[in-house]
C-alpha cells in the first residue's frame, strides 16, 4: 500500500486492509466506524478532528506487539484530553500540536512526542516508555509515574513530578511550586529554576536543579553531589538529549526526618 | 468546575471579528459549565456625558421603551436596545440617577453592568443557547470575558451567573469557591453599604473589589489585597475598560492557561478553549503563576 488516503468502514475495505497489513483486527473496533488515515513515507496519520479522540486511542491501544504499524502521527490535537493515553506497545506516536490533560497517561513502552504544549498531567502514572514535550507543560507533569523517561523541553508548571514513583523527568526550563511533592523514587532534573517548596515531604527521589530554588519544602535539603550522582545525571542528560554541564547542578533530597513519628512532636497533635 | 475565557485584541483590525473568535472559546468550555453562561463585551463607547447600563428583567415582554421614555422625561435623552432577555440603555443621566430612577420606578429591573463601554449578557442554559440569544457570534469590540457555570454553592439563576459587575466598566468572572463569603458579605453590607442580589460567593468577591476600587485602590492593588482577604480557591479574570487582569489563588488550585501573539492575548481554563484562535500554533503559551496579577491592555 502506497501513499494516499484510506477510508475504512466497509467490510470490503477492511478485508483489503487486513490482507495487506496484518495483524490489524481489533474486535471492539467495529465495522461501522469510519476512520481516515493518511500514510506518509513512514508514519500512519490519524486526525483528531475527523476520526475522533476515542477511536484514535482505541486504535493506538490495540496495536499488537510485533506489528509493523509502529509509527503514527496525530494531526489537529486541539488540546483534546487523554490523547495517546493507555498505550501498551513499543510504538512511536507524534502529536502535531498542543494536547490537553493526561496526554500519554499510563504509558507503557510507547514513545510519545508532542510537537507543542501539554496541559495538566502529561504522562501521569507512566509505567515505562518515553514521552517528550517540545513546548511547555502545565501542572502535575509526570504525576505518580512509576517508570520511563519524561522530557519537557520548555517549562513545567506547578507540582511537576508530584508523588513520582520511579519515573525520570528532565525539564529544559523551569518548574513551578510544589514540584516533586512527596516524590518517592526516580530523578527530577531541572535545567532552569525551581519554584516554592521544592521536594516537600520528599521520600527517596533525587532532585537536580541547575538554577535557583525559590524555597525548599519540608524535609527537603541540599545534599552532596557524589560521583555516582554525577554519573546518573550525565546519563539522564544524555538520554534526554539535553546539553548541560552536570557539575553546574545541585542535588536535593530527603532529610528523612518525617519518616518516623518523633515523640517530641506529640504535643502538636 | 466552571470555565472562564478572555480575549483581548491587540490588532484593531480584528475588532469586527471579536464575536467570531470568542464564541467558540465559550462553547468549548460547555462541559466545564453547562448550567449558565455569560459574556462581558467591550464595544461602542458612549459619549463622556452619557452612561451605558445593561439591564435585565424576568419578564421577556417587559416594556423597555416605556421605561426609557420616563427616564428621558426626567433626566434627558435615554434610548434602549433590547438584546435577548437584556436591554442596553444609553442615557444622558448619571449612573446614580439611573439607579435611583429604577429603585423608584421599576424595582424589578436589575442592573447587570454599567459604564461607558461594557455590556454584560448572562443567562441560564447551555453556553451555545446563551451565545445565540445574545448574538455573541456577530459581536464586534475590543475585548470580551466569558464564563460557563457549573454551580456549586448557590442557585442556578441569571443573577447568579457571571460576569459580575464591580464598578463602571469593570467585571469579574471566577472559577473556584470562596469559603469566607458569608462573613465578608455581612461585613461589606454593614461597613461598605453594598447591596447584594444573590447568595453567590463570586458576587461577594466582586463587591469586595468594588469596595476596594471605590476606596481608591488600583485594580492591581485590589486584586492583590484579595489574596489576604478572600479565603478559598479561585482563578479570577477581571475585565476593565482597556483590557483584562488575571489572578490565581496562592496555590493555583484552579486551571488557567494564557496565550499571546502579536495580534491578541487570550485566557482559558483549558488550552482547548484557545485551540481555534488564528495563529495559536505560533502563540506563546504558558500557565500563569499563582498569586501574581497579570494584566493586559492599553491602560
Amino acid at each position: 500500500m502506497g501513499s494516499g488516503e484510506w477510508r475504512m468502514g466497509k467490510a470490503s475495505h477492511l478485508m483489503v486492509f487486513h490482507a495487506l497489513h496484518s495483524p490489524f483486527a481489533t474486535p471492539d473496533f467495529g465495522f461501522a466506524m469510519t476512520m481516515t488515515m493518511t500514510k506518509t513515507a513512514n508514519a500512519l496519520t490519524l486526525d483528531v478532528q475527523t476520526d475522533g479522540l476515542r477511536a484514535i486511542n482505541q486504535r493506538l491501544q490495540n496495536v499488537p506487539k510485533g506489528s509493523n504499524e509502529t509509527h503514527w502521527t496525530i494531526a489537529n490535537p486541539a488540546g483534546e484530553h487523554a490523547l495517546a493515553a493507555g498505550l501498551q506497545s513499543p510504538i512511536r506516536v507524534e502529536i502535531m500540536g498542543t494536547a490537553g490533560y493526561y496526554c500519554a497517561g499510563m504509558n507503557k513502552e510507547a514513545t510519545v512526542i508532542v510537537h507543542g504544549n501539554v496541559s495538566t498531567g502529561v504522562a501521569e502514572n507512566m509505567m515505562s516508555g518515553y514521552v517528550r514535550v517540545k513546548g511547555n507543560a502545565s501542572q502535575s507533569a509526570g504525576a505518580t509515574a512509576h517508570g520511563g523517561l519524561l522530557v519537557i523541553e520548555g517549562d513545567a508548571a506547578a507540582r511537576c513530578g508530584i508523588s513520582m514513583k520511579g519515573v525520570d523527568i528532565v525539564v529544559g526550563g523551569s518548574v513551578g511550586h510544589m514540584s516533586a511533592f512527596m516524590a518517592q523514587a526516580g530523578a527530577l532534573v531541572v535545567l532552569g529554576d525551581a519554584g516554592d517548596a521544592l521536594g516537600d515531604s520528599l521520600y527517596e527521589a533525587k532532585l537536580f536543579v541547575r538554577g535557583t530554588v525559590k524555597s525548599l519544602g519540608a524535609d527537603c535539603i541540599e545534599k552532596e553531589m557524589r560521583p555516582e550522582h554525577l554519573e546518573l545525571l550525565t546519563q539522564l542528560l544524555a538520554k534526554a538529549e539535553m546539553t548541560a554541564d552536570p557539575h553546574s547542578f545541585r542535588r536535593y533530597g530527603s532529610a528523612r526526618k518525617l519518616y518516623n513519628f518523633s515523640i517530641d512532636n506529640a504535643d502538636a497533635y | 468546575m466552571c470555565g472562564i475565557v478572555g480575549l483581548y485584541l491587540k490588532d484593531k483590525s480584528l475588532e469586527k471579528s471579536l464575536g467570531k473568535m470568542f464564541t467558540p472559546m465559550l462553547i468549548e468550555m460547555t462541559n466545564r459549565g453547562p448550567d449558565s453562561a455569560g459574556v462581558a463585551i467591550y464595544r461602542d463607547p458612549v459619549g463622556k456625558t452619557e452612561i451605558k447600563v445593561t439591564l435585565a428583567h424576568t419578564d421577556p415582554a417587559f416594556d423597555w421603551s416605556a421605561l426609557a421614555a420616563k427616564l428621558t422625561a426626567l433626566h434627558g435623552k435615554s434610548k434602549v436596545t433590547k438584546i435577548g432577555n437584556h436591554c442596553v440603555l444609553v442615557s444622558k443621566a448619571s449612573e446614580e440617577e439611573v439607579r435611583a430612577f429604577l429603585a423608584a420606578e421599576a424595582k424589578d429591573v436589575r442592573v447587570v453592568g454599567a459604564g461607558h463601554v461594557i455590556e454584560i449578557f448572562k443567562d441560564v442554559g447551555l453556553p451555545r443557547a446563551v451565545a445565540d440569544m445574545y448574538d455573541i457570534e456577530s459581536a464586534h469590540g475590543s475585548h470580551a470575558i466569558g464564563h460557563t457555570r457549573m454551580a456549586t454553592e448557590s442557585a442556578v439563576t441569571t443573577a447568579g451567573s457571571h460576569p459580575f459587575a464591580t464598578g463602571q466598566d469593570l467585571c469579574l468572572v471566577h472559577n473556584g469557591s470562596l469559603s469566607n463569603h458569608n462573613t465578608l458579605r455581612q461585613w461589606l453590607r454593614k461597613n461598605a453599604k453594598i447591596e447584594f442580589q444573590t447568595e453567590n460567593d463570586t458576587e461577594v468577591a466582586a463587591a469586595y473589589l468594588t469596595w476596594k476600587l471605590r476606596e481608591g485602590h488600583s485594580l492591581k492593588q485590589a486584586l492583590e489585597s484579595s489574596l489576604t482577604d478572600l479565603d478559598g480557591f479561585y482563578t479570577f479574570v477581571a475585565g476593565t475598560a482597556d483590557g483584562f487582569a488575571v489572578l490565581r489563588d496562592p496555590i493555583a488550585c484552579k486551571p488557567a492557561v494564557m496565550a499571546e501573539t502579536d495580534d491578541w492575548v487570550a485566557f482559558g481554563s483549558e488550552f482547548r478553549a484557545l485551540a481555534t484562535l488564528p495563529g495559536v500554533e505560533k502563540a506563546k503559551v504558558w500557565e500563569p503563576e499563582p498569586a501574581i496579577v497579570y494584566s493586559w491592555g492599553r491602560a
